[in-house]
């Protein structure tokens, strides 16, 4: 190599160091996250897997330089499910001078957290707080408790429900249909709507069953299955999640049941294993994403995450909300929490679901959803199966955004706009 | 209801009952002789289904289903000879306290050693499937496991308790443990035994529930307060009354979830309503299948009521 040309080289290497020195801002942000959901218990599994859900999206944000000059960091807290414990992991987030908080495992928890943000924004102002709800979905947290410091990445219940009563309605085989739910405010929404839809909708149906029980405590639902079959039910339509789910199915499994299952999250952690084989064609879900939409967006970061964490990425709604708190930081161009919100209402967002919207009037996000029923793999439509079962989801109905927007009756309290 | 409702719910209550039997046989055993109320009891139920959960991932299903009993009753011989020993002379106020502390400690290692959330411990494919059907419903292969298991643990139990020698002397020393020592038995011995002994039961009852439900350090919490209300219903110290009270509260449970009435359908046939303005409506409307997680405790109460010393306890002094 001659002198010249080394010097030439030298010279390509500097320019280069030099650009990318000056495409980033003189100082790196990190935003720090609490995350504050179960880590140990029944539901435990449901909660380390969006914990990684986080981490992972925090990971491609930093790779991916999603907000130019800001880091993300997922700070862990184990609220054991309990809305007390929980508002002491607020507390404890405060004092590490945490100023985003992402929470989805119970609405009763999301609840409490909007109460407690609240109350410290008030009180603080200049510190405020801001929730990211990625999963807590009853109605009323976008309707007559919304606040300005909430924001909702997960379809609410109702909108769930009005997408599956309106394709329940269009099934001829659903005749009697029965209700199990968990014993609390998110439990209690699902089983209020889909009575309510129903009854709308396809009068003819029969509602032969109607059951609440406690939350993340059943570990045997053989009885609740057997009344099934005693009441002869052809559909069963679940809210639940997490244990109160896989066992439920399990326990239908066991025996024999062969009502088709409609749920709201039968894509979580440990549900695949248990309807296997067995679940085939029986069970559909409603969410914002799966791996096996139309040529399958998101399939890089299902092989990724799977081939990092040994387990299925699911939970799409935490990926959505790091990308929309990053674009609003970007186009607030600051890291403080109430430019970010304002800078969050009315955002747009591009991602595998289809396209987002942060409804400003009541912090909503509006999104495509997804029916989809558990099939064998077909390696054409049905690629990504979960939980190495060989079975996967398969899209029976798009819905496109304002299929399921529903109006709201949130009067939203704004704090002054920051210049 | 129907009969097939109603059959299926006597299969699964029983099933429920027998593996509440297995783990209060030991119980109630410790509590007669030892006078002790076992705080750790359902640790051991916990710990049982870790061990039969860490053997099945070396050596398979069936011997960790022999192997972590085994285990489990070890460990309580150890925590009977170098714990309760020693505390004996303090009296049993002293020795409740100690085994209150040990489940806790006890959670907090198993959390430490396998994590917080549950780990995947199953029932091997053998016992996956239906064993018959009681007209459309399948009852599993696994409840029928149970029920097997927990009635062979019975009868091996009471073949023991009254034909064996260790059996006779371990009877004995329930109600007259000064005159056997006096006859020159080793009294101290018997207890070890008798505390392993329950504790393997429980662990046995751990390394087959644990497989069927959830496998989780807090899995014991729930079904320890069951245990409680299972010993002072069945008679403290009693093994048939125990034996009785677990297939009776199995029974209640599984008949309770099926049945969605409430009080105030009950005054609806006797031609009284309800008004919604009545300050007890959530009361009177509370069907059964709601209430079920409480009647165990309620049956606890209404017994401590009217017959403090339980259906089949014999003594009430102590």
């Amino acid at each position: 190599m001659t002198g010249k040309a080394i010097a030439r080289l030298l010279l390509i290497s500097m320019a280069c160091s030099a650009a990318a020195a000056a495409a980033e801002p003189a100082a790196q942000t990190t935003v720090r996250i609490a995350y504050i959901d179960p880590l140990s218990g029944l539901m435990g599994p449901v909660g380390n897997n969006t914990l990684h859900s986080w981490q992972y999206a925090a990971e491609l944000a930093d790779r991916e330089n999603w907000a130019p000059g800001v880091r993300f960091e997922i700070v862990p807290f184990d609220n054991k499910l309990s809305p007390q414990e929980s508002l002491n992991d607020l507390k404890s987030a405060i004092d590490q001078d945490i100023h985003y908080v992402v929470q989805g495992n119970g609405t009763s928890v999301a609840r409490a957290l909007i109460g407690g943000i609240s109350k410290h924004n008030e009180r603080n102002p200049g510190k405020e707080v801001v929730f990211l709800n990625y999963a807590a979905v009853d109605p009323d947290l976008t309707n007559g408790e919304c606040t300005f410091w909430h924001f909702r990445w997960d379809a609410n219940s109702d909108m769930k429900m009005e997408g599956l009563t309106n394709f329940i309605s269009k099934q001829k085989d659903v005749h009697r249909v029965y209700l199990i739910n968990q014993d609390y405010a998110f439990g209690h929404q699902v089983q209020r709507a889909a009575r309510e839809y129903l009854a709308k909708k396809r009068p003819d149906i029969e509602i032969v069953g109607d059951d609440l029980h406690p939350l993340a405590k059943v570990t045997d639902f053989s009885q609740y299955v057997a009344k099934m079959k005693a009441a002869n039910a052809d559909t069963v339509i679940t809210g639940n999640w997490g244990s109160d789910l896989s066992l439920l199915i399990k326990a239908a499994r066991d025996a024999g049941l062969t009502a088709n299952f409609y749920t709201y999250y039968a894509g979580t952690v440990g549900v695949p294993t248990q309807m296997g084989a067995a679940g085939a064609e029986h069970v559909r879900m409603i969410y914002l994403w799966q791996p096996n939409i139309d040529k399958f967006p998101g399939q890089d970061l299902v092989k990724e995450f799977k081939s990092k964490y040994k387990e299925d990425f699911a939970t799409m709604a935490a990926y959505n909300a790091l990308r929309g708190l990053a674009d609003a930081i970007h186009k607030a161009g600051s890291v403080e929490p109430v430019r970010v919100a304002y800078a969050l209402e009315g955002l747009r967002l591009h991602s595998f679901g289809g396209d987002l919207e942060v409804r400003a009037s009541d912090h909503q996000v509006e999104q495509p959803l997804y029916i989809s029923s558990w099939q064998k793999l077909d390696g054409k439509k049905i690629k990504y199966d979960q939980e190495d079962t060989g079975y996967g989801w398969r899209v029976e109905v798009a819905l496109p955004a304002d299929a399921v927007t529903l109006p709201t009756s949130c009067q939203m309290q704004r704090p002054a706009r920051p210049n | 209801m129907n009969t097939e409702l109603a059959l299926i719910s006597a299969l699964n209550g029983a099933s429920y009952g027998l593996l509440l039997f297995m783990l209060s046989a030991g119980l109630t055993l410790i509590f007669s002789m030892m006078g002790v109320l076992n705080f750790a009891h359902a640790s051991f139920y916990m710990l049982g289904a870790y061990c039969g959960y860490q053997i099945s991932q070396w050596v398979g299903f069936w011997p960790g289903l022999v192997l972590a009993p085994l285990a489990v009753g070890l460990m309580g011989a150890g925590v009977e000879r170098y714990g309760l020993r020693s505390l004996h002379a303090r009296g049993p106020v002293a020795e409740l306290l100690f085994t209150f502390g040990l489940s806790y400690v006890i959670v907090e290692l198993v959390q430490v050693l396998w994590g917080r959330p549950p780990v995947p411990y199953r029932l091997p494919p053998e016992l996956d499937g239906p064993l018959f059907s009681v007209f459309t419903v399948d009852f599993p292969r696994a409840r029928g496991f149970v029920m097997l298991v927990a009635a062979l643990i019975l009868g091996a139990l009471a073949l023991m308790l009254r034909f064996s020698r260790i059996g006779m002397v371990i009877q004995a020393a329930l109600s007259h443990s000064k005159t056997v020592e006096t006859l020159g038995h080793d009294v101290p011995r018997i207890h070890m035994l008798v505390f392993g002994g329950g504790a393997a039961l429980a662990g046995l009852a751990g390394a087959i529930g644990g497989a069927l439900t959830v496998t989780e350090p807090n899995m014991g919490g729930p079904i320890g307060a069951i245990l409680f209300v299972v010993v002072v219903v069945g008679g403290m110290g009693s093994l048939a009354g125990a034996f009785l009270a677990s297939l009776a509260i199995g029974e209640i449970d599984a008949f309770a979830k099926v049945i969605d009435r409430s009080p105030a359908d009950l005054a609806a046939a006797l031609g009284l309503s309800i008004d919604p303005a009545n300050p007890l409506y959530g009361l009177w409307t509370l069907t059964l299948s709601q209430a079920a997680p409480v009647l165990p405790f309620l049956l606890l109460v209404l017994v401590l009521l009217v017959r403090p010393r339980g259906l089949l306890g014999r003594r009430e002094d102590r």
